[in-house]
């Protein structure tokens, strides 16, 4: 039955007549009818629930709010009703709020203590990531005493879950760099006639600084995502606990195996993504500048040194590090929570590709400085 | 000889309270139920047991290591000593059951493959799992089989101390008799100490020795269950009604 109010004024007296089934999804409605109510002069209050045949705890909840209201306007409010079951709702619900308004109430975050909150919170993540780091340069040296400790089968897992199944990506994310590239700088290089100098630029460009930084990038968003993603929801399950408690050392089980396979992979991602980009930048020129292929495997032998290959290469292990470790860092440090695993999730990434940004702009100033 | 002997455990979260000199000793051959109302660090007291969780005071031995002061080589061993079963089974979803099981074997011992095959097919038969299901792999079984399997990895290296949190929970009765019934044959077959964290009052009755309830951040009542309304304590007033 459909619910309704209706204002009955008598000299200083008003009674709301209530009508029909009061519930959640009804009580907006009534709100705004007796809202607008003019109240002066009024002296009493009747709220009538004698045609109600039921209320749920959010009509009784705004029944109750309603007469508090009142009184405290100074204005004598009464509820009538005769059904029983609509009364008992009613007590109920005055009973616990009663109840709630004891409870003590939680100290409000203040915008003062906000600053010096922000700057220990971001302090003890450094340390904690210290923490991590020691613990994983212990398990590094616990690796290399004993040959048995090194875990092959897990090793060879990861290598195919981070590397053999990002061969595919890598490959095509790093041909279509090496073909935007060489169609800008071809555009610009064709006005000055410089139509030959495009694989000077490629060679450079690729093999030094865009095939290793375009590798580590697709990496931290697959492995490194990935690695926190599992490596959360396991201590979510409590899969880590159970491994501590079997004297599993997750460092060496989880952590180590990761990072090495990653440390492996990447440089020969890298390598991959050198001749995928290098192609690309290949079949631009022949397109647009009438570059042939024996003409460019010339020019290239002649112009781009095998440093700048080397130099790519090397820093793949390095990145690697980077990105495993802030992978699992950030999926240990996961909260017994569903949303921290997002949340987490989403930091391993950025924080990670940031790191091999950051790592990169070290190796350029370094490399250049020492003239390589 | 007592298994686990706790003395005077302080465990502060924040500035919260948990514990505030806690006693408690675990004998040989018992099943003992850690108790208390929700909120007073039962579990916390058990994960502090198994190493999982720092305390900030006081002293815990178990099979006479002081888990404080442990070497790593020392914990190792007494990680071996032990089996825990963790609330929703906590078994490695990248494993089937048998592999679950097995892993500790194979990792800690030097038996051949078909030896751990037999061990694996005894512990999954004891726990009353199917053969079949051994091969099944933690998404594909029902909780109350978690349960099972979990205790049996946790059985795997027959160890002589048992933990189990909330063993009972979310198991329908049936399960859960079946698995009161489970705990009380394993301890006259295997001669367990079983350390165990209960709210299920019908699996209080039927398979715990001794209980230490925890109430108030100290142990209010240790001791056999048949006099533990005795204690004046307000949760087991409300509680052994």
């Amino acid at each position: 039955m459909k619910s309704a109010v209706s204002l009955n004024f008598a000299n200083e007296k008003l009674s709301l007549d209530f009508s029909g089934e009061l519930n959640l999804y009804s009580v907006t409605t009534l709100q705004n009818s007796i809202f607008h109510v003019n109240l002066q002069n009024i002296e009493s209050i009747v709220i009538n629930l004698k045609d109600v045949n039921f209320i749920d705890t959010a009509a009784g909840l705004f029944l109750v709010k309603l007469e508090e209201d009142y009184n405290a306007k100074n204005i004598r409010t009464t509820i009538v009703t005769q059904s029983s079951t609509v009364l008992s709702t009613l007590e109920l619900v005055k009973l616990q709020r009663i109840s709630t308004q004891i409870d003590t109430k939680v100290e409000k975050q203040r915008l003062l203590n906000f600053p010096h909150k922000m700057i220990t919170d971001y302090f003890l993540g450094f340390f904690s990531f210290m923490e991590f780091f020691g613990k994983l340069m212990m398990t590094k040296i616990s690796y290399m005493q004993s040959f048995k400790n090194i875990r092959f089968k897990e090793i060879a897992f990861e290598i195919n879950e981070s590397g053999v199944k990002a061969l595919g990506i890598v490959a095509l994310t790093s041909f279509l760099i090496g073909l935007v590239v060489a169609y800008q700088s071809a555009y610009q290089l064709k006005i000055y006639g410089a139509n030959i100098f495009i694989v000077d630029m490629l060679g450079i460009s690729i093999l030094r600084e865009l095939a290793p930084l375009i590798t580590a990038i697709v990496i931290a968003g697959r492995s490194g995502s990935a690695f926190t993603a599992q490596i959360g929801a396991m201590k979510i399950t409590q899969e880590l606990d159970a491994m501590k408690t079997m004297g599993f050392d997750p460092f060496a089980f989880l952590v180590m195996p990761r990072i090495i396979a990653l440390m492996i992979v990447l440089p020969i991602l890298i390598f991959v993504a050198d001749i995928m980009g290098i192609l690309g930048g290949m079949i631009v020129s022949y397109i647009d500048l009438g570059i042939t292929t024996n003409l460019f495997v010339d020019r290239f032998r002649e112009v781009v040194d095998a440093k700048h290959f080397f130099i790519g290469i090397l820093k793949g292990p390095f990145f690697a590090f980077l990105i495993a470790s802030i992978g699992i860092y950030r999926g240990l440090v996961v909260k017994d929570d569903t949303q921290s695993i997002g949340f987490n999730t989403t930091k391993s990434v950025v924080e990670s590709i940031f790191a091999v940004i950051v790592c990169d702009a070290l190796f350029s100033i370094a490399f250049t400085n020492l003239g390589i | 000889m007592s298994v686990i002997k706790v003395e005077g455990v302080r465990t502060v979260f924040g500035e919260k309270i948990v514990h505030d000199g806690l006693n408690l000793s675990i004998e040989e051959g018992e099943i003992y139920g850690l108790l208390g109302p929700s909120g007073c660090g039962k579990t916390t007291l058990l994960r502090e047991m198994v190493m999982l969780q720092e305390f900030h005071g006081g002293k815990i031995k178990v099979l006479d290591y002081d888990i404080k002061s442990i070497k790593h080589k020392e914990a190792q061993t007494l990680r071996k000593n032990w089996g825990v079963l963790f609330q929703a089974g906590a078994l490695f979803s990248s494993l089937s059951i048998k592999d679950n099981i097995s892993l500790p074997l194979i990792e800690y011992t030097d038996l051949s493959q078909k030896m751990i095959d037999e061990i694996v097919d005894f512990k999954i038969n004891i726990v009353g799992l199917k053969p079949g299901d051994a091969d099944l792999f933690p998404s594909q079984i029902s909780g109350g089989m978690k349960k099972k399997a979990g205790l049996a990895r946790a059985l795997a290296m027959d160890p002589k101390l048992l933990f189990l949190d909330e063993p009972t929970s979310g198991l329908d009765p049936i399960s859960a008799r079946e698995f009161d019934e489970l705990v009380l044959k394993l301890r006259s077959l295997l001669g367990l100490s079983i350390v165990m964290v209960s709210h299920d009052l019908q699996s209080i009755y039927d398979t715990l020795d001794r209980v230490a309830i925890i109430d108030e951040k100290k142990i209010a009542y240790e001791g056999s269950i048949k006099d533990v309304t005795t204690s004046n304590s307000a949760f087991v007033q409300t509680f052994f009604k």
